[in-house]
């Protein structure tokens, strides 16, 4: 109560926080991280558009891999299982995560599919976020890193239009290469913009229906399991 | 769009903390967000309208304060501006984002009986 009148109005207090809203996610981020480090798993939040090709490089990294090391996945939409029974057919064990109206994943989301799933046994585990080149670029799922699939029918500036996604990206999958003989895309120009919304720019080359580019990405990620011997 | 999550977590974290104080009412919140937080002011506004109804935050108000992105060189300090390559001319350094990475929450007014 103000004591200063005898009013009987309410006091009013100012409570400094200066704590990120995301908090609450990060805390949970940082639990899943831990999970994977203790045991060794390698995982890696897959991002990009709708119909950028990320289960398409994830089936055509089973492909590569044959069986050299254990993958799993868990892939997120808003409906259907129908990513998550294309990387099982791959080979890659694999869990749905439906989203119901929620446009990406959060850290929270993550952990609840984990308990459900062996995920210990993958060496490589991918999580397949929601198609959306928004929302998930600001969600720490507690990933080892970030990948962001760029198919080259999307448009030169794509990284331009979405900086905070590719802001967070470790590495850009230029997906579809195969199609640029039968168009007019220039890679200077996506390069040029990858290099003014990233400050480590990193972009691979990939074709998932001819393997092009496939062996590179893979080495990407042997190298950054955890025990490796920098290259 | 996720910024009606993120205003249902804000939510819940000043209901705690308003019960902490043993406050009736929020009277002010203030939100800090950066340009390249990934987070839309109006569209948090309008989800902050929608959803305090039956919340501690019903008569609140939201202030939003904006915080630019600001990119330096973590060798030389150079500013690096908006639209240039995020790499330093002079270190060749990759550039640092500062500032405005981020939605901050910052300061609640509440009322204490």
């Amino acid at each position: 109560m103000c004591t200063s009148c005898g009013c009987g109005d309410p006091e009013l207090v100012s409570v400094e926080l200066h704590e990120k809203i995301l908090a609450g996610n990060e805390r949970q981020a940082k639990h899943n991280r831990e999970h994977f480090q203790e045991a060794g798993v390698l995982a890696l939040n897959l991002m990009g558009s709708p119909g950028s090709g990320k289960t398409a490089v994830l089936e055509a990294t089973a492909r590569a891999v044959g069986g050299r090391l254990r993958l799993g996945a868990v892939s997120a939409d808003l409906a259907t299982d129908n990513d998550a029974r294309r990387l099982e057919a791959a080979g890659i064990p694999s869990r749905a995560i439906t989203t119901g109206q929620a446009c990406h994943l959060d850290a929270e989301l993550v952990h609840r599919a984990l308990h459900d799933f062996p995920w210990r046994e993958s060496e490589l585990f991918f999580i397949e976020n929601v198609g959306n080149l928004v929302c998930p670029a600001i969600y720490d799922l507690g990933q080892a890193a970030n990948v962001v699939a760029l198919s080259v029918t999307e448009g030169e500036d794509k990284p331009l239009k979405y900086p905070v996604m590719f802001k967070a990206a470790d590495l850009v999958l230029l997906t579809k290469c195969d199609l640029l003989p039968h168009l007019e895309v220039d890679l200077r120009k996506i390069e040029d913009a990858l290099a003014r919304v990233m400050p480590r720019p990193r972009m691979l080359q990939v074709s998932a229906k001819t393997g092009a580019g496939i062996d590179a990405w893979v080495a990407w990620l042997e190298e950054r399991r955890p025990g490796a011997v920098p290259a | 769009m996720h910024e009606y999550s993120l205003v249902q977590e804000l939510l819940g974290r000043v209901e705690d903390e308003a019960r902490r104080h043993g406050a009736t009412a929020v009277r002010r919140v203030v939100l800090r967000v950066g340009e390249l937080a990934g987070v839309e002011s109006e569209l948090l506004a309008t989800a902050f309208e929608l959803l305090r109804g039956q919340t501690i935050c019903k008569d609140a108000s939201l202030q939003l304060e904006t915080a630019p992105a600001i990119w330096s060189c973590p060798g030389c300090s150079r500013r690096i501006e908006a639209g240039e390559e995020l790499r330093c001319t002079v270190c060749a350094r990759p550039a640092e984002l500062r500032d405005g990475g981020e939605a901050v929450l910052e300061r609640l007014e509440l009322e204490v009986p």
